[in-house]
């Protein structure tokens, strides 16, 4: 019964999925594609912030790279010669399906983090933190002023809605379930011991180096997926769709959720998500003086944020797991799986 | 197109730009000294000084040098007010999580000025003097690009004094040698990492007042671009020293200008990717940048 469990639990969520995207309205499938979507971005970013304790802030540049990428590769070829007359003829002849378009972007991606890896990844903490916000700005300004590519600053619409509630919860699952294994395998645990201690990790035989850079290339892979995925679900794309805000509401699900826990960042975004959506609304509801209050649902999530640093550092779930805890609940007593690494609980 | 003139305008237009990048980076390095953080909410420093600023000036109809002075003030008292609330309770925490905090933080001033003064652009005129334009030795400039480098430089001399002469500037400098030690000493940490905070936002408010009355215009996300480009200034030179910020300051406002000057203008949209770049290539050539002494640790 234990080993069907994931299957069971893939089932239940891609039938649900599918009886979502009959049965509820456009609004509310968009709201349930974009949950998925954060899921994605956040699981990702959570096996470098979390996993291998390198602080990212680029993630938003790969969703770009994946964006962009997919946007133009599925764009069909006839609205390609209006659109982006000036692609070369390689590409504007090429016109993909949906199944291969984020498979290619993540794929770019991946490369250009594997290339950007390479430098930036000798640098450790704020550095690291810095450069890779630099890689964010570096990537938006050149989606702003590569004209034949990106349109530059008026972007690319009218791309196919390709996304719906089942592609983006199919997506998802194949996210968490490569993350669940990379981390659960002899990989992961290697990335946790470069991040518990660099140097012991090194005397025990752990690749350093190209443990970290791993970690930043699979993120980076499917924070492309993830950038594909909302493409064609907007329809439209900007270079300032991928600003620092983007970043920064990830950030916050992994933190919130916990760094360190697959299942933390899947509440952190399914939680960073509706509550936004929600107070949204009461943005325009509670204006004062007919001024719509712009800005609250960004104050909360920045207070949430904040509530936890101070109260709660290590996020809602620290770093453990849904089956944990459920085998915590079940029998009552404390064991922990031997996958995690609870004496770090302290450090978190 | 290239004449004298053209060169010797670009100089000043760097000058400007540079001395700016000096005041932000010197407020980044001097805190990044003491407690090893980046704090990213100090861009918004400078929008929320250029907002006093402006409201002093046109609610309050004071003149713009008092207007500079309240903005300082205010802002000062603000940055010490983040430190106790925010990042103190944090001490000895792991290194992100200030970082982490300081993001959030940034986020809600932003977004806390989104909500309250809305995102549209004010025009931001200080004093019409400031905005005449001056005919001299065949160049024409503001007013106000004369004044933003003598006070810049104005700022710069006094901190320096400050640092080298009083005993609390000595007690800072010992504090970014080793916090600990300084303590053994009987220095108050909390009180010189107030001041360090006191300093770091005065500054920024200083710069954010001098950036929107050059540039006319202010938004709640101002500060943001520049604050990070101050950061870069400060690694080019050193993070933690004070030096270092100031030279790396002026380099960036150098490199960033004459790349906008004489490349061609084609590739002068690239600017900003240009400014980080040049980081990561100091990063990668001499993290510990032009001035930077050595660093134990730097995890």
């Amino acid at each position: 019964m234990k080993r069907l469990m994931p299957l069971v639990s893939i089932a239940v969520v891609m039938g649900l999925a599918s009886l979502a995207q009959s049965a509820l309205n456009d609004y509310y499938q968009r709201i349930l594609a974009v949950i998925a979507i954060n899921v994605i971005l956040a699981v990702s970013l959570n096996l470098t912030n979390g996993y291998s304790g390198d602080f990212s802030l680029g993630h938003a540049a790969f969703m770009a790279i994946g964006a962009y990428t997919s946007a133009i590769l599925t764009l069909p070829v006839r609205t390609k010669a209006v659109v982006l007359p000036d692609l070369p003829p390689w590409l504007s002849q090429v016109e993909l399906p949906f199944i291969l378009a984020p498979l290619i972007s993540g794929g770019l991606a991946a490369l250009v983090a594997f290339i950007v890896g390479l430098p930036v990844l000798r640098l450790r903490g704020h550095y690291l933190a810095v450069a890779t916000l630099g890689l964010m700005v570096i990537v938006q300004v050149i989606a702003l002023n590569w004209q034949p590519f990106t349109r530059g600053a008026r972007g690319i619409n009218g791309l196919p809605p390709f996304t719906t509630v089942l592609w983006a919860y199919g997506w998802m699952l194949i996210t968490i379930a490569v993350i669940w294994r990379i981390v659960h395998s002899s990989f992961g645990r290697a990335m946790m011991a470069v991040r518990e201690d660099e140097l012991a990790a090194a005397c025990r035989g752990v690749p350093i180096f190209r443990t970290r850079l791993l970690a930043f290339v699979c993120g980076a892979f499917f924070a492309s997926i993830a950038g594909a995925l909302w493409a064609h679900l907007i329809t439209a794309i900007t270079p300032s769709s991928f600003s620092f805000l983007i970043t920064f509401n990830v950030v916050a699900m992994v933190v919130i959720g916990g760094s360190g826990s697959i299942t933390g960042s899947v509440i952190g975004a399914v939680l960073m998500t509706l509550l936004p959506e929600l107070l949204r609304r009461l943005e325009t509801a509670l204006a004062i003086g007919g001024q719509p209050l712009y800005g609250l649902s960004q104050i909360v999530i920045a207070l949430m944020m904040l509530g936890v640093m101070l109260f709660r550092p290590q996020g809602l779930m620290g770093r453990r797991e849904l089956p944990e805890v459920l085998a915590l609940i079940g029998t009552g007593s404390t064991t922990h799986s031997p996958h995690v690494n609870t004496t770090s609980e302290k450090t978190a | 197109m290239v004449t004298p003139s053209y060169i010797a305008q670009q100089l000043i237009n760097a000058l400007n730009i540079g001395s700016i990048y000096a005041l932000v980076a010197i407020g980044l390095t001097v805190v990044y000294g003491i407690l090893r953080l980046i704090n990213f909410a100090h861009g918004d420093m400078m929008t929320i000084g250029a907002y006093v600023a402006l409201t002093a000036v046109t609610a309050l109809a004071m003149p713009a040098v008092a207007a500079l002075l309240v903005a300082m003030l205010v802002v000062s008292a603000l940055g010490v007010l983040i430190e106790r609330l925010a990042y103190r309770p944090l001490r000895g925490a792991p290194e992100v999580a200030m970082l982490i905090t300081s993001l959030a933080i940034s986020s809600l001033i932003e977004n806390g000025a989104t909500m309250t003064l809305t995102a549209q652009p004010r025009p931001v005129r200080l004093a019409a003097e400031l905005t005449q334009r001056v005919n001299a030795l065949g160049l024409s400039f503001a007013v106000m690009d004369v004044l933003i480098i003598v006070l810049a430089v104005g700022l710069m001399i006094a901190l320096t004094l400050f640092v080298r002469r009083t005993t609390l500037g000595i007690a800072m400098r010992a504090c970014s040698e080793n916090v600990r030690i300084t303590q053994l000493m009987g220095i108050n940490v909390n009180r010189v990492i107030a001041v360090a905070f006191a300093i770091s936002a005065g500054l920024a408010a200083a710069a954010g007042v001098l950036w929107t009355g050059k540039f006319g215009i202010v938004d709640p996300f101002t500060g943001f671009l520049p604050g990070l480009k101050a950061f870069v200034a400060a690694v080019i030179g050193g993070i933690g020293n004070i030096p270092g910020a100031m030279l790396g300051g002026y380099l960036l406002g150098f490199a960033e200008v004459f790349f906008v000057a004489f490349m061609p203008p084609e590739v002068s949209g690239y600017r900003d990717a240009f400014v980080f770049v040049l980081l990561l290539v100091v990063l990668l050539v001499r993290p510990t940048g032009l001035l930077g002494a050595h660093e134990v640790n730097r995890a």
